[in-house]
């Protein structure tokens, strides 16, 4: 089995967000960029499903600007077996980056795409559920465990309400939550070796996708900052707030 | 890193890992160490396991043949643990004692040793400075005279950095007493347990706490002739070789603490309120802040283009004296402010802050001091 694992290039988790000061986005320039922790993980799973012989290939995906051939040889330095890198200077909207991953699919025939359940930049939560619907695909979020037979994946699901077991025929869509595995270090010498992997190059042409974006975005604005919490001097006054005041119960 | 001319993608990629391994594996975990006076060898093995001990060695050890810039990415990085103990116990044997071997070594020498101080398995030091001769390495007294089959060694040495816990040593001793100064000393490879090679004393420090410091004795210390390392009363040139990387990683290790206690010190400011509004909205403490920043970041171009310059075979003493002298220096100042800032909490035992400071007072004086640094520039103007 061919695994096939997007990765997203975002801000790395440590840097303070700021945005722009004309509010049109936020600050990129000189800010330090890592692969989505999400993605990692992913990585991380399907690097594991190789070694236990499970899958014979693992092949990273990146789309966006040329510098995302960094995350991809990040993934590589983990252990990917080769990637392919989407050159494209737009912002990629989820359905543009689905449609871009539905072809690279129909190239690749992969038995399973592995992705992060969101991205942190964006939190949207949408790439994978929308390239299944491309495709026609059986499609599973939010696992925190992956169990793999000849035809078929157990995923377990983490919800708000608990957890949740379903079963996904081949080939699958399965995006990954944070508790799934804590993904390996890059080790030095295996980051040399990343340099000799082979990276293809395409672009949004050569797979015949439009990559223009649909949405335009109007303003972005840092959220309202928090308000400072007060002390309650007994359990009915909580009450009388949460019911009164926030209007939560 | 790509807005960076001296560093490529795979410096970034190593940075990204050594951080991640320094803030999960060692900041967590590193306040016991303080208290036993020792990182624990596990810890080395996991770095070695990840190809952090073999930055520049050859892939036949295990190492990955890559560049000073390399190591000057994992000394920052460990400067940044807050734990300088830690950090030196690492780079003494990265880059102060294992290279002697890596550079002077026999083919049979290397592949005997090598691959167990890539792993991390077999761990390394220095011995050099004794107690009346640190900088001025022509003057130091231990001897080692000729023997059925080797040497003998006799005298002491100080100071040791890994020295209560190494596995392999390599000591100076003069050789050659009637010699001209700089062709006195030979370098030997001594192993722990070796007859008449004992710690003497185990020492304790205002700083770098995690990190074991001896004092060692050679009495009657047979080592045989395959134990001579490099050539026989040249250890001095190899001494004064290996001076240029290890400064080169001392003022980078300086640089790592002094970023990260900046990094400390402006979280804390910016919460931290006193009359009525956050520390960040003093102008006095703001922009102290901002011109100790700026010293750092001129501080690491400069470091950078030394390294740079070593790396492209340049003799660059004078920089590299000058980085050496700077940085430990400014270490200091940067500690002294960020400390203050931190207020009364910042005196306390348990803040990292306390400890950096600690830790930071050696780094104008060990590896040579600012005065000895400053006396190489002078002697180039």
């Amino acid at each position: 089995m061919k695994i096939l694992v997007p990765v997203k290039r975002v801000i790395d988790a440590n840097v303070k967000v700021r945005v722009k000061s004309d509010q049109s986005g936020v600050e990129l320039a000189n800010i330090k960029m890592a692969m989505n922790p999400f993605c990692e993980i992913a990585v991380e799973a399907a690097l594991r499903m190789r070694e236990a012989g499970q899958a014979d290939e693992v092949i990273v995906v990146s789309a966006g600007v040329s510098q995302c051939h960094e995350t991809l040889r990040t993934g590589l330095a983990m252990g990917a077996d080769r990637a392919i890198l989407i050159e494209d200077d737009q912002d990629l909207e989820p359905l543009v980056v689905a449609k871009l991953l539905k072809a690279v699919c129909e190239r690749e025939e992969p038995g399973l795409v592995l992705l992060g359940k969101q991205a942190i930049d964006g939190d949207n939560n949408q790439t994978g559920q929308m390239l299944s619907a491309l495709l026609g695909w059986s499609n599973a979020t939010f696992a925190s465990s992956i169990e793999v037979n000849d035809d078929h994946f157990k995923v377990t699901r983490e919800l708000d309400s608990g957890l949740e077991s379903v079963t996904a025929n081949r080939p699958s869509v399965i995006t990954v939550d944070l508790r799934l595995n804590e993904p390996r270090y890059a080790s030095l010498p295996n980051i040399m070796k990343a340099k000799k992997k082979p990276m293809d190059k395409l672009t949004a042409a050569d797979l015949g996708v439009d990559s223009s974006p649909r949405l335009q975005v109007v303003k972005v604005e840092e959220p309202p900052a928090r308000q400072a919490g007060i002390k309650v001097s007994s359990a009915e006054e909580l009450v009388d707030k949460l019911r009164n005041e926030a209007k939560v119960i | 890193m790509s807005n960076s001319i001296y560093f490529n993608e795979y410096h970034q990629m190593l940075r990204d890992q050594v951080r991640r391994f320094v803030e999960t594996e060692i900041i967590p975990h590193g306040d016991p160490w303080e208290e036993t006076g020792v990182t624990p060898r596990e810890v080395l093995r996991k770095m070695g396991e990840l190809g952090f001990l073999g930055i520049r060695y050859g892939a036949e050890y295990g190492g990955s043949e890559m560049d000073i810039l390399a190591t000057i990415v994992l000394a920052e990085e460990l400067g940044r643990s807050t734990f300088g103990g830690f950090a030196i116990t690492v780079l003494v044997h990265t880059d102060m004692a294992s290279p002697h071997l890596a550079n002077a070594g026999s083919l049979v020498q290397q592949q005997h040793y090598m691959p167990g101080i890539v792993k991390g398995e077999t761990i390394t030091a220095v011995a050099v400075t004794e107690p009346g001769a640190g900088s001025d390495v022509a003057s130091i007294q231990t001897k080692a005279t000729p023997t059925k089959g080797g040497w003998l060694i006799n005298g002491s040495k100080v100071f040791i950095t890994n020295g209560v816990h190494a596995d392999v040593y390599f000591v100076a001793a003069k050789t050659n007493p009637d010699g001209p100064r700089s062709q006195r000393t030979t370098m030997f490879i001594v192993e722990k347990g070796s007859p008449g090679f004992t710690v003497a004393r185990k020492l304790e420090k205002m700083g770098w706490r995690s990190s074991d410091t001896a004092e060692l004795l050679f009495q009657d210390c047979f080592v045989s002739e395959a134990q001579v390392l490099g050539e026989q009363h040249h250890g001095f040139y190899a001494i004064m070789k290996n001076f240029q990387n290890e400064r080169l990683v001392l003022g980078a290790q300086a640089l790592g603490e002094a970023q990260k206690a900046l990094d400390l010190t402006l979280d804390y400011v910016r919460n931290r309120k006193a009359f009525g509004a956050t520390l960040w909205d003093k102008q006095a403490i703001r922009l102290r802040l901002a011109e100790r920043q700026t010293e750092v970041e001129a501080a690491r171009q400069l470091l950078y283009h030394s390294a740079w310059l070593d790396s492209q075979g340049v003799d660059c003493v004078k920089q590299v004296s000058m980085v050496k002298a700077y940085c430990g220096e400014l270490v200091n100042r940067v500690m002294y402010d960020c400390q203050q800032f931190h207020g009364g909490s910042g005196y306390m035992r348990g803040m990292p802050i306390e400890r950096m400071v600690r830790d930071a007072r050696v780094q104008s004086i060990g590896g040579g001091a600012t005065e000895v640094m400053y006396e190489e520039v002078a002697k180039r103007l």
